[in-house]
């Protein structure tokens, strides 16, 4: 699963897609994440990352995992694999 | 290394195009403790959901609108609208500032004299009225504030072989320029049935006829209505006097003041929108001071206010159950307590907080209840921060009617607890147990 390589990032979670001129806004964590998956972190590296920064459980970060999955999909920011 | 506070990863798209001049701001801060208690103790020592009652709040609301009109009418009376919420203890708190009792049935009639209220200061309304129940309203000297023909020829009939009178009233429906009309209760104004009744109340030489009572509607936005109603009752008590030579002693204008919880559809919020107590009393005490009475004969004024006094004073503490993602990607929260608790969430968007501190996203989602029915949805669409299941939230304003109309339906219904003014809680209804729900069911003995 990778973040299409032209998406354009900041730090205080504003992300840019030139291809087709939609702009979002993250929390902390969607940032963090967009960051590490931009770097070709893999899922389980990003998971003990997340696991190790903040106060959740494997079950919970699982579950909203798949949600996260289905939010880059809906805005058109993941490559086609 | 402390962690920090997870929420779930969340990325909203950014749309260019008209300013929503409300914008998507929620709450600034986490809704943590009520009257000093958190609520975080609360739901570990009572469970989620429970509902929290302040009783510091209800006695602000009741002295604030007694004063609205004591302020400026020389005879004032409030009585408590038991259908509004009849817990015996928030009862005792409106009879302990001077409330009468207001009762719409035998059992609330009842739960009145078991609070202590004197007969004499129990006020007996509603369409249905059976014999039994008449009969020990007269004999508690309770005023009986008459619906229609068949309850005042019962009335009178009753009457026949008794040495007291019984005191009674009639309810008046009227236009006070509000539709649709409420009609349905009493006698109306404009067509002289109301006239009639009286008539034949005074004629029959059984009955005493010691006031005249309206109830002209429910969550009024116009103080406007309230002056037409006090207008029509002094005209007819004016008329009792002059013409059938009868002194109206009081006259009760029922309820029917708003709170400030905000109705759905409205374009503004309830708290922006709705007319104080205040307001209310300067339009109906002037009409009084002003129809002509003279000072010995001006009438009690009796308020049957429920909502008012008590809706703000009641919270619903509960727990998110889950997050989840519609078919249109729109976001859902599904909560542990439902319709059957939340009757209210009916006709209002009531205001829903994290009890905890969240950060400054906020998602537009649905909020539904846990029941497994379509119609368990408690918001439709409100702007939430993200919070995770497990959490708390705090639904406000939702003392009145939920703790009466609450249904028990899949689940038991969950505990009360009154947070006193030196800010102990006490519960003053438990949870119920499956005991309680099976105890009058009786199974025949094929069926065990």
């Amino acid at each position: 699963m990778k973040i299409k390589k032209n998406i354009a990032t900041s730090e205080n979670g504003f992300i840019f897609n030139p291809a087709t001129g939609d702009s979002f806004s993250g929390n902390a964590i969607a940032t963090d994440i967009i960051g590490a998956m931009k770097n070709g972190d893999s899922e389980a590296v990003i998971k003990q990352s997340i696991l190790d920064k903040y106060e959740v459980t494997p079950e919970q970060l699982n579950r909203d995992w798949d949600d996260w999955i289905i939010q880059l999909k809906e805005a058109n920011l993941l490559e086609f694999e | 290394m402390q962690k920090l506070k997870y929420e779930r990863p969340y990325i909203k798209k950014l749309n260019a195009g008209i300013m929503n001049k409300f914008g998507t701001r929620t709450d600034a801060q986490a809704f943590t403790h009520i009257d000093g208690v958190a609520v975080k103790s609360v739901i570990a020592q009572y469970g989620s959901p429970v509902f929290v009652l302040s009783e510091k709040q209800i006695r602000r609301n009741y002295r604030s609108a007694y004063r609205a009109f004591s302020t400026r009418y020389p005879k004032v009376q409030f009585a408590w609208s038991y259908k509004t919420n009849y817990l015996n203890a928030v009862c005792n708190i409106f009879h302990q500032e001077g409330s009468w009792a207001e009762v719409v049935s035998g059992f609330e009639y009842r739960k009145a004299i078991g609070n202590g209220v004197p007969g004499n200061k129990i006020i007996f309304n509603g369409p249905n009225k059976p014999k039994e129940d008449l009969l020990l309203a007269i004999e508690n000297d309770s005023l009986i504030h008459i619906d229609h023909f068949e309850e005042l020829n019962l009335l009178i009939s009753l009457s026949e072989n008794l040495v007291m009178k019984p005191r009674v009233a009639i309810r008046v429906n009227m236009d006070t320029g509000v539709y649709p009309l409420w009609d349905r209760f009493g006698f109306n104004y404009e067509n002289g049935e109301a006239w009639t009744a009286l008539t034949k109340i005074v004629n029959s030489g059984k009955l005493q006829l010691v006031g005249l009572h309206c109830h002209i509607g429910t969550y009024m936005l116009s103080t406007n209505a309230y002056g037409i109603a006090t207008t029509k009752m002094c005209d007819l008590a004016m008329r009792c006097k002059n013409q059938l030579k009868q002194t109206i002693e009081y006259l009760d204008l029922g309820g029917g003041f708003p709170s400030t919880n905000t109705l759905k559809g409205a374009y503004l919020p309830g708290t922006d929108t709705v007319p104080s107590a205040d307001d209310f009393a300067e339009v109906i005490t002037t009409t009084l001071l002003n129809f002509g009475f003279t000072n010995d004969d001006l009438p009690l004024l009796i308020l049957e206010s429920g909502r008012m006094l008590i809706d703000d004073a009641g919270y619903l503490l509960g727990s998110v159950v889950a997050n989840k993602r519609l078919g249109d990607g729109k976001r859902a929260m599904v909560v542990d307590f439902g319709v059957n608790l939340l009757f209210t969430s009916f006709w209002y968007e009531h205001q829903i907080s994290p009890a905890q501190d969240f950060t400054p996203h906020v998602e537009n989602m649905t909020v539904y209840g846990p029941l497994c029915m379509n119609i368990d949805v408690i918001r439709e669409s409100v702007n939430l921060p993200l919070i995770n299941p497990g959490e708390h939230v705090v639904v406000h304003k939702v003392g009145a009617y939920n703790m009466t109309q609450w249904m028990q339906f899949i689940t038991e219904r969950p505990a009360v607890v009154l947070i006193d003014e030196q800010q102990q809680s006490h519960i003053i209804r438990t949870s119920e147990t499956l005991n309680y729900i099976e105890e009058p069911e009786s199974t025949p003995p094929h069926l065990k």
